[in-house]
This record gives C-alpha cells, structure tokens and sequence, in this order.
C-alpha cells in the first residue's frame, strides 16, 4: 500500500493514467480494433503505432520546451522554426539554395539544424542578454520565422524529390518507423545530460530562483542561452520530420499552432509552467496523450474542430491543480463541509 | 525627478513612433505615383478600424503588465456566431449586444482566474484562444455570409471628404479612442490600472481595488475584442472560422510600436493607435510595392524587434539614473 502511494507521487503517475484511461476509452469504443498492430511486409502498422509516429514531432518540441519552461521561460517561436527549417532542408535538397551541395541530403539535414540552433540561439541572446519576457522575445520569431522560411522558398511550396529525404519520415528500421528512433535518441541524450550532469541541475536552480542561483555562482545567462538553444534546435528536426512527411516545405502551414500543443504536452506531464521541477518522459507522456486525444477524436466522428475546446478546458484544469490557491481555496471547502 | 524621467519614456518613444509613421507615409509619397492622398490616408482608418479597436483593448491589458493572445479568436468567434444568429433571423439590435456581452463574460472569466488563483494569463488567454476558435469551428466550418439589411448598410454607407471616404464603422473606432483616452488618463480607474503595471504590490498597499482593476482590463480587452468582431463583420459582411489568425500579435506589437512597456505602467492610447496605422502604411507600401504579403510580417517583426530593444536601453538607463 505504501508503495502504492509512493507511486502516485511521482510526477509521472498522473499523466500516465490519463493515457491508459484515454487509450482504454479507444479501445472500448472501437471494440478492440484500436490496438490491433499488422504487419505487412516487415513493417508493423497500427493505430498506436501511428500515434507515435505522428506524435513524433510534438514529442520533439516537448523535450525542448520542457528545458525553457523549467528556467521559467517560454518559447512560442517553435512552430516558425519547423517552417524555416523545413524550408531551408527542402530549397537546399532541390537545389534552388545552394547549388553547390548538389542536393545533398546529409548537407541539408545539417544546414537546417544549424538553422534552428541560430533561432533558438537568438531567442536566447534576446531572453538572457537584453532580458526581454521570454513571451515577447520569441514573439518577434514567431512573426517573423514564417515570413523568413517564405523568402528562403521564395514564395513557393518547395517539392523534394528524394528516396532519401522521405526516410525521415517515412522510413522503417526493425519495423517500426524512422521517427520513431529520433525521438529515443533524443530522450535518452536529453536523459543523460540533465540526470548525469550538473546540467539538470542548473536548469531547475534558474527555474525556481535566478537571483539566488546567480549567487550560488550559476551562469543562469547561458543556462538559458543553451536551453533556448535546445529548443530551436529540436524545433529543427521536428520540422525535418513534417517537411519529409508532406514531401515538401509549405511555410503557411508547418507547424501552425503546434506551439501551443507543445506548451500542452510539458504541462499535462506536470511540469510547472512557473519554472523550476521538471520531468522529460512525463512530457513525452504529455505529448502522446495530445496525439491521442486528436486521434480519438476522428475515431469518434464528432468534428476535430472540437480538440481545441477539449485543450482548451484542459489547459485550464491542470494550470488550476498547479496553483496553491486554488488547491487551499479546495481544502478549505472541503474541511469547511467536514466541520459541518 | 522620477516623474520627469517617466514623462521622458513617454514622450521619447511616441516621439519616435509618430516620426516613423511620417517617415513611411512620406517614403511611400516619395516612391510612388497617387500614394500621398487624403484617400490613401483615409483608407488606413477604413482598413484597419477594427484593429484600432481590437488594439485599444489590448493595451489596458497591457498596461496592468498581463497579456491578452486570446483576441484574434473572439473576433472571429464574434464574427462567426453573429452571421450565425442573423441567417436564423434573429434581428441586429438582439445579435449586437449578445455578442458584446458573450465578450465582456470572457474576459471577466479569464481576469477572475488570473487573478485569484495567480496563474500566467499567457497561459489562460491561450486557452481563451483555443476555447473560442474551437466554438467557431463547431458552429460552422463554412464561411457564412451576412445578408442582414443594417450589416449591408453599415458596410457601405459612407461619407464623402474631398478626394477619399469614411465609412461609418470608422467612427466607432474613433469613439473608442476618445473613451478610452478619457478613461486612462482622467479616472480613477485608469491611474489605477498605470499604478498596477507600474507596481502591483505597492497598488495593493495603497488600498487600490487591484483585483477589480485587473479583472476590468481583461473584460475590457475582450469587450473591444468583440466590438472588434462586430466591425469586423461589418467590413467583410460574412463569418468564416479561421479568418484573424495571427491578429493578436498585430495589435500587440501596435501597442508595442505605439510605446507600450510589455512590463506595464507605460503606454498610451494614441501611442497604439499610431502603431495600427504604422503597420497600415507597412501593408499599403507592400501592396504598391507589388511584393508578397508576407514581406509586412518580416517589417513589422524587425520593427517590434528594434522597439522593444530601444525600450530595454532607455529603461536600463532610468534605473541607472535613479541610483
């Protein structure tokens, strides 16, 4: 029993029974299809495997986010990143930025992820150097990021036409897709930096008190520097991935308002949106309860326009059960009725 | 001392705003055949009334150091429903005040939240955001169009001044103006809402209503929100539910153009208005110009860019000069 209790303690308890019960509900409603997994010529195909596969790109944005969020910032900017990136992997793959690369996909890759590391580099020098609100710093990204991705493509959808490309997306290893791998990767580096190094550390120290930390002699400027850093570069790949999905870089769209379902996710998974404590698979875990609501959603048949007022209850919800006044406000009620 | 040095803030910024709109409109004057016009000017106000108006309510927001990203939905909710209610058949002078009030209900819901259980309003405007475009899409995914005989009316009528024209929804935009001018700087209510942004604990000491301020600002950011919409209608004459996206960022950065401080306490209504019409040349000279609309997005974001780091400098030189 105690153990029990233990358990419901850990930052991760809650989210993650949020998605069996949201998985169970799947279940129950498509009577049993939902977890049906096929495989057809080596790959395994599946609703589940589709929620991670299209979560893959949330997932990716969470693991960064959940970094910014722990130093008390925020980064709204990702969603501008992905387009710029995808726009910049795309132009370089068919040859119209460039030339020189031939259409080198290995050089594209590269190039594009050097290009979200100047974004987030750049929303960090705004946030830790001029000291601008994190909201506003990365604001100016988020106008400009897709106006940017839109002059880099001048004006066009680019079209890539390469195997190569695709496999970002659409690729399987083992039978499971490519996407899939990335976002492991990434975790377990995120994993070991923050819980083997002092890095983690640091973070939750300029999350929960920047003054003091300073004192204690962080360097909470490039703290948040790297983080910020973190995050664009993650926003990189995440539109690699969306980019080699749609075959293409459509700046309009990547990634439209995908930065509020990340902010989503890092909350769901319980981390703070004030700063400080944070958990990485919690978010993880945030972000594939998001995709799987979208996905339960379309298996229900009632309009996707709704998931916005589904988030938008939800948000609402679990930033209440962060707040200490309204959990007093709760108690009092409650021991008010108990004297009663 | 510390007031001459406020008035400095005040005055060096809208100094600079209004000087950057003269630049521009001469820039386009300069460069292009037919641009200087009373007609060109006029019609930076026929275009952009219901940002004025959706720009004012966001900068008492602003001013009480909160933020309001929820806007851009509630004109498009407003816009949305109010199409909805005429093409059942509901009258105008029922649809009007019911989505004005359905405005100012919101924003006292997201100011009471705010306040009393001291979360990030980024957060809850966010989710005002998905909350109201998420009702939009359930009430129709289609573009409805309006056929209301006074929406009609209110979309042509006009009057004639010299070479352009006003139309009459643009006077709604200047009342506000007025009103809110009035109300920031000679009420009471509007000192308080200086005092919040400027300190809010020491608000809280001297015995201001902060929670009734702060709840006031959110309801009326999201009134004008609505009004907004109602203008909005009025100009497009149909209800679609994707239409505005990206629009509170264009009032906010107008706020921030027109002097605004993202921290609170500083700013000033003509301020904003003159961030709207900054942005109106910006989109009149991108238009002559012949280039992609996207162009008025990297100009504006440079220059929300450049504001707000002047803002920075001149605020780090007042604390130095208080030492």
């Amino acid at each position: 029993m105690k153990k029990l209790y233990k358990l419901t303690k850990l930052q991760a308890f809650w989210p993650v029974m949020i998605l069996l019960f949201i998985l169970l509900f799947n279940g129950i409603i498509t009577g049993g299809s939902f977890f049906e997994m096929k495989i057809v010529d080596n790959h395994l195909y599946g609703r589940i495997i589709d929620i991670i596969r299209n979560g893959s790109k949330l997932m990716l944005l969470a693991i960064g986010l959940t970094l910014v969020l722990a130093t008390g910032g925020t980064d709204i900017s990702v969603g501008s990143v992905m387009a710029i990136s995808g726009a910049v992997a795309c132009s370089i793959v068919a040859g119209s930025l460039l030339p020189t690369a031939g259409g080198n996909v290995a050089i594209a890759i590269t190039i594009a992820i050097l290009a979200g590391v100047v974004c987030g580099a750049w929303n960090g020098f705004l946030v830790s150097k001029i000291k601008i609100q994190p909201i506003v710093a990365t604001m100016i990204l988020m106008v400009a990021g897709r106006g940017i991705a839109q002059l880099i493509t001048k004006g066009k959808i680019v079209t890539v036409n390469s195997d190569a490309y695709y496999f970002i997306n659409g690729g399987y290893i083992f039978g499971l897709p490519f996407p899939i791998y990335i976002v492991i990767f990434t975790l377990i580096l995120a994993l070991l930096v923050t819980k083997k190094t002092a890095f983690g550390l640091f973070v939750e120290a300029s999350g929960c008190n920047p003054n003091s930390s300073r004192f204690a002699g962080i360097h909470v400027g490039a703290i948040k520097l790297l983080v910020y850093t973190c995050s664009g570069a993650l926003a990189a790949v995440a539109g690699l991935i969306e980019s080699a999905g749609i075959k293409g870089a459509d700046c309009n769209n990547a990634g439209l308002m995908i930065e509020m379902d990340a902010i989503l996710a890092v909350a769901i998974g319980g981390t703070s949106l004030n700063g400080g404590r944070f958990s990485i698979p919690s978010s993880i875990v945030g972000a594939i309860i998001i995709q799987s609501i979208t996905t339960t959603v379309y298996a229900i048949g009632v309009p996707p326009e709704i998931t916005q007022v589904i988030k938008a209850v939800l948000v609402i919800f679990i930033c209440l059960f962060q707040s200490a006044e309204f959990k007093s406000a709760i108690m009092k009620k409650i021991q008010i009725r108990k004297v009663a | 001392m510390i007031k001459k040095v406020k008035f400095n803030i005040n005055n060096i910024t809208l100094l600079i705003t209004a000087g950057l709109f003269l630049v521009l409109f001469t820039f386009g004057s300069l460069s292009y055949d037919r641009f200087f016009s009373l007609s060109t000017f006029l019609n930076l106000f026929n275009d952009n009334a219901y940002l004025i108006i959706a720009a004012i309510g966001v900068t008492f927001v602003l001013l009480t150091g909160g933020i309001d990203i929820s806007i851009a939905s509630t004109i498009a909710f407003t816009c949305v429903f109010s199409a909805y209610l005429l093409r059942l058949g509901v009258p105008e002078y029922v649809v009007i005040p019911v989505v004005l009030l359905i405005g100012l209900l919101l924003g006292i819901g997201m100011g009471y939240i705010i306040h009393t259980y001291h979360l990030q309003p980024f957060i809850v405007t966010l989710a005002g955001q998905f909350f109201m475009r998420g009702l939009c899409s359930v009430i129709s995914t289609q573009s409805i169009p309006i056929t209301n005989e006074f929406y009609k009316k209110m979309a042509l009528s006009k009057i004639k001044l010299g070479s352009g024209k006003i139309y009459y929804y643009v006077f709604i935009a200047i009342i506000i103006i007025i009103v809110a001018v009035y109300v920031l700087k000679y009420t009471r209510f509007g000192r308080s809402i200086y005092a919040i942004g400027g300190n809010e604990q020491s608000s809280v000491l001297m015995g201001l209503p902060v929670k009734k301020t702060k709840i006031a600002a959110y309801a009326i950011s999201s009134f004008c929100a609505a009004l907004a919409g109602v203008v909005f209608s009025f100009y497009t004459l149909a209800g679609y539910s994707l239409q505005n996206i990206g629009l509170e960022l264009d009032a906010i950065s107008s706020a921030v153009i027109g002097g605004t401080l993202l921290t609170g306490g500083v700013g000033s209504i003509i301020g904003t208005t003159v961030g709207v019409l900054i942005q109106g040349v910006i989109q009149t000279i991108v238009t002559y110009q012949n280039l992609n609309t996207w162009w008025t997005k990297v100009t504006i974001a440079a220059l929300l860019c450049i504001f707000i780091v002047i803002q920075r400098i001149i605020s780090i030189r007042t604390e130095k000069g208080k030492k």
